[in-house]
């Protein structure tokens, strides 16, 4: 149907298992109105159809009754943020009519073309999250919402441009959900101590995830084997087991037993051998130690023939085995690994401990990350390195001196300053010269003056005593009047001491200044239609402002009034000079576009 | 021995004609000398040790009217008038013929600005202050008293600020009763920096009364009293090119120079300043509008 508007029996539903309200369903080019049956009921719904962000509807073929769910965005209306509104047809025709029409309701707007908007016009859809954040944000400071009403609803922002300068409120809540990782626990996991049953010789270790991300960080070599190996070679288990026994070998410092076993197992080889991974990466950083550090050690970096210093070890008792070197490993080397490994911080989140695949799978490729980005470093940093180096060797007092060619720092005379100043006073025009008088009348006026005093002397009293009483009850009241008692008193200001309609009116109209200013001056300069429209609205807007401030000082009582005089002023004045701003704007284009007589405009 | 409450008075007169010329009816030069004749001899007579220092601000000079400390200014009575006044009178009247001879000198131009020498007369007592500073341990409080009139002339600016600011170095509060039509926004800030009192009389008539009753107490008492304050200070600058009184310019931020244009160089220290954001935008439009 092409017709303009479209009217059907319905039944309004809150949700799907809601009984309804039975009513009627008129549907106009650009809003919907329900009407419900009994006119006592409150379910009465207007709507305008640019705020139904999404239409649903059941399918003929289902078992379901005909239904149409419109969701909506009423920015408008606060608590209508993502509700949605379901209707039950009769019949399914009616359905589809309902449809087609909505269907065609809501396409238009999004076909418009955008007419003379630049990337500067905000455009963003803002998501659902962010609309019920927004509304949240707007029931909890009336002072927003006011605001809100204000401008939004006044037509001078938009919503986008009203919320594009609190994006800093919007984060909060993003903020919230952490996106911290936990760290590493300091502890070593992997020391727990087994349990060793000695009836049956069995040693149980406990493997979690979270020992298996320890292990993995800490022996890439161990990494790199269960990559490799699992599940083509060997599986997870057998994988494990064999791990643990070298543990277990290690353990028990019985070296002879670990040589043995390494011989005949190549996997548990792997496991007993130091990490050759780990060998290269240090190698690397040793290389990339500046020689030209200054070592020298002096009395103060021997520290050991203190007394109570560090502790004596005699390396004389131990005699180092051959061929065994390989096979030791030391608590020392295991504290400091773990100890690296913590502090470099984990780069997998927790949720992905789920099982050890999916840990070193993770651990995998957070490393090829990190290696990619290290590996053009290494080359440049060679390079720099070298650089460095032969730089640092030059020896400072053999070389020429740097030419710095900095400016020297010069001010003038003052001298200058001041005998230009008689001189230019002489060519300033004159200032407020009022009167005709040339210079010789005004010096005779004076020398009169004087030869008056001398000769009639001076009045008595010299002050007639009801101007002198005048004079002390002015000045006592100025100094008694509240605004020099303010400040005096801790915790009394001025704003507390004024009728609370007329202060919150004033703080009201402050806020709205304050953001028509934000956004005022953030237009400048204009260089597109939208702006420029903006800007038009944002000025008309002003200027309603300026005469709300005047009436205010107009209305408010008499003994307040010099106070509110005092702090509206301030206000005026920043609107005073946005518009004189704005004026000088419009003048200036004005001529620039007189000034091109080809006819460019 | 010295009390606290002794004050050194400096009080600076306005004789700029151009200015009484013009004034109003309520307050002409012959009543504005008769009270502060009074002033003078109510400040003698509080106290044994007060001392009053007179410096006239003129047209085209400025000088010492009336020292009570020297010798060749103790006076006798003789005459009408007590000797004081005629002291005084006969001194005005010989400054007020030297400032027109200078004047006349100058003026080939005829410009008649209408502001005095608040700078000169200014940075005259501020000497003076000083030297009573280095005469030794005793000496009475001292403080200036501005009698003005005159509008500000916004080409002193600078000077009027170097000598506010050393006032407020050596403790000087700088008072100011403005007798003129509107207010002064330099002895405002002067007062305001220096811990000063400014006052503009409502009713010029009794202008006594606002002498005696706010200006005569000593800096000792005033912690005990309450003065009358303004409500606001105008803090507006001059700029530095055409010393006009602006509130909206640029500074320079090497030497914190006031302009009201943009300029490519700083005229005090010499800096060379980047192209304005505005004229790099105002050119985008104009090369956009020309393509």
């Amino acid at each position: 149907m092409s017709s303009g508007q479209v009217t059907k029996r319905v039944k309004y539903k809150t949700s799907v298992k809601d009984a309804g309200t039975p009513g009627r369903l008129s549907l106009v080019k650009e809003r919907l109105l329900f009407r419900p049956n009994n006119p006592n009921s409150a379910s009465k719904l207007d709507m305008q159809f640019k705020y139904i962000t999404n239409h649903r509807y059941t399918k003929e073929g289902s078992n379901k009754a005909p239904m149409l769910n419109l969701t909506s965005n009423q920015a408008c209306s606060l608590f209508a943020y993502g509700v949605s509104y379901i209707f039950e047809f009769e019949r399914y025709e009616d359905l589809h009519i309902c449809r087609d029409f909505v269907g065609r309701a809501l396409a238009p707007p999004v076909e418009a073309p955008n007419l003379g908007a630049s990337s500067q016009v905000p455009s963003e859809q803002p998501s659902r999250d962010d609309l019920l954040f927004r509304a949240r944000l707007l029931q909890d400071s009336s002072e927003l919402q006011k605001l809100h009403q204000q401008f939004v609803g006044g037509g001078v922002l938009t919503e986008a441009e009203f919320w594009a300068t609190r994006k800093k409120l919007l984060e909060k809540d993003s903020n919230t959900k952490s996106k911290q990782r936990g760290g590493l626990k300091s502890s070593v996991l992997g020391e727990s101590k087994p349990l060793i049953d000695g009836r049956t010789n069995r040693v149980t270790f406990n493997l979690t995830p979270e020992i298996v991300r320890e292990i993995f960080s800490e022996k890439p070599a161990v990494h790199r084997a269960y990559l490799n190996f699992v599940p083509s070679k060997v599986t997870e288990k057998d994988f494990w087991t064999k791990y643990f026994r070298a543990e277990y070998l290690q353990r028990s410092k019985n070296i002879a037993a670990a040589i043995a076993e390494a011989a005949e197992d190549e996997e548990l080889a792997i496991f007993l051998k130091p990490d050759d991974i780990l060998a290269n990466e240090t190698r690397r950083k040793i290389r990339r130690v500046d020689p030209t550090l200054d070592m020298e050690a002096d009395q103060g970096d021997d520290y050991s023939h203190l007394p109570d210093h560090g502790i004596l070890r005699d390396g004389s008792k131990e005699v180092p085995e051959p061929g065994n070197e390989l096979y030791r490993r030391t608590l020392l080397q295991d504290l400091n690994r773990h100890a690296a490994v913590v502090l470099q911080g984990t780069p997998i989140d927790e949720e992905q401990l789920k099982d050890t695949q999916t840990v070193a799978e993770a651990l995998e490729r957070s490393k090829q990350e990190r290696s990619t980005a290290s590996k053009d470093d290494d080359s440049m940093a060679d390079q720099e390195r070298l650089k460095g180096i032969s730089q640092a060797m030059t020896i400072d007092d053999l070389r020429g001196s740097n030419d710095h060619h900095l400016a020297p720092l010069w001010i003038k005379d003052p001298r200058d300053y001041f005998d230009s100043q008689q001189a230019s006073s002489f060519r300033t025009s004159m200032e407020a010269t009022k009167g005709s008088m040339s210079s010789q009348e005004a010096y005779g006026l004076l020398r009169e003056s004087i030869s008056q005093i001398k000769s009639m002397g001076l009045n008595h009293p010299i002050v007639a005593p009801e101007v002198a009483q005048k004079v002390l009850s002015v000045l006592t009241h100025n100094i008694s009047s509240t605004k020099y008692n303010l400040g005096k008193k801790p915790g009394e200001s001025l704003l507390d001491s004024l009728p609370t309609s007329v202060r919150d009116e004033l703080l009201h109209h402050h806020i709205s200044i304050e953001e028509l200013m934000k956004h005022f001056w953030s237009s400048y300069p204009i260089t597109t239609k939208y702006l420029n429209t903006k800007v038009i609205k944002l000025k008309d807007e002003m200027s309603k402002m300026d005469s709300q401030l005047q009436k205010l000082k107009e209305t408010v009582q008499p003994d307040i009034r010099h106070q509110i005089t005092l702090l509206i002023r301030p206000m005026q004045q920043a609107l005073e000079a946005a518009m004189q701003h704005y004026d000088a704007e419009q003048q200036k284009r004005a001529s620039k576009a007189r000034e091109k007589p080809n006819g460019y405009s | 021995s010295f009390s606290d409450d002794v004050s050194l008075l400096v009080v600076l007169i306005d004789t700029n004609p151009f200015f009484w010329s013009t004034s109003s009816s309520s307050l002409n030069f012959h009543q504005f000398v008769s009270h502060v004749l009074v002033f003078l001899d109510l400040i003698v007579r509080l106290s044994q040790l007060n001392q009053i220092v007179v410096i006239a601000t003129g047209h085209n000079t400025c000088d010492y009217i009336y020292d009570s400390s020297l010798d060749t200014d103790q006076v006798t009575g003789e005459g009408e008038l007590p000797a004081l006044y005629s002291f005084v009178l006969q001194r005005l009247e010989e400054f007020v013929n030297k400032d027109e001879k200078l004047g006349a000198k100058q003026e080939g131009l005829s410009e008649k600005r209408a502001s005095s020498l608040l700078s000169g007369s200014l940075s005259m007592a501020l000497c003076y202050i000083q030297r009573v500073f280095r005469s030794g341990p005793l000496h009475p409080q001292p403080r200036i008293l501005c009698l003005q009139g005159s509008p500000d002339g916004s080409e002193q600016y600078v000077s009027i600020m170097n000598a506010i600011f050393s006032a407020q170095r050596s403790m000087v509060p700088i008072d100011c009763c403005y007798v003129g039509s509107h207010n002064s926004a330099f002895l405002q800030q002067a007062s305001y920096i220096t811990g000063g009192v400014y006052v503009k009389p409502q009713h010029l008539e009794g202008l006594y009364q606002y002498l005696a009753t706010v200006f005569a107490v000593d800096l000792h008492s005033r912690s005990f009293l309450q003065l009358p304050r303004p409500a606001g200070v105008d803090f507006r600058a001059s700029c530095f090119c055409h010393k006009t009184t602006i509130d909206m310019g640029y500074v320079c931020s090497v030497c914190l120079s006031i302009f009201c244009k943009h300029h490519d160089k700083c005229s005090t220290c010499g800096s060379v300043f980047g192209k304005a954001q505005l004229d790099a935008a105002s050119d985008r439009k104009r090369k956009a509008s020309e393509s």
